[in-house]
């Protein structure tokens, strides 16, 4: 799983049946740092997070789990918001 | 299945159920010389490790919700192992 924050939503009109109803959030992958880890990508949400909100996300068919036994054609997801997080001891 | 320093822990309330009871943790990838390689990860820990232990971590979906003991969980990594050496044999 990788540390992110939620910047932006993305809306489809034509997509697989399966995307349905699956809110589809872009997320920046960050560093514990904050910084920036990479490029944005597009994820699932299944725990109902929103802009500006850090979250985890899970990349893989794991993704789709959270909406078996649908089979959403997904291969990242976010799992869960984060409260907070520390580093060192 | 890779190299890594537990960083730091991770808190979250809002999640999904498989998550609930397990430990999540910051790990950086290392190389086999204990430098840094690439961006700090979250995985789940199912062994007890604690911050700065080296680690062996997991990176497979089905593998990873094994360690957590969850069939069908949302994870894609996990802490299998708190490592004790690594050695490389020398040519």
């Amino acid at each position: 799983m990788q540390l992110a924050r939620v910047i932006g939503d993305v809306v489809m009109s034509v997509k697989d049946e399966n995307l349905v109803g699956i809110k589809l959030l872009l997320v920046q992958p960050l560093t514990p740092a904050r910084e920036p880890a990479g490029r944005p990508i597009v994820a699932v949400d299944s725990v109902g997070a929103g802009v500006g909100e850090e979250v985890f996300f899970v990349r893989g068919k794991e993704a789709s789990f959270p909406f078996y036994p649908a089979e959403p054609p997904v291969d990242a997801g976010i799992v869960g918001i984060v409260d907070h997080w520390d580093v060192g001891n | 299945m890779q190299i890594g320093r537990v960083v730091g822990t991770v808190v979250s309330t809002q999640k999904h159920r498989k998550f609930e009871g397990a430990k999540l943790m910051l790990v950086q990838p290392l190389n086999v010389d204990d430098t840094p390689r690439g961006h700090a990860l979250l995985a789940v820990d199912g062994v007890g490790a604690g911050v700065n232990e080296k680690v062996l971590v997991v990176l497979e979906g089905r593998a990873a919700g094994e360690a957590l003991g969850k069939k069908g969980a949302p994870v894609d990594a996990a802490i299998v192992g708190i490592i004790d050496t690594v050695s490389i044999a020398d040519d």
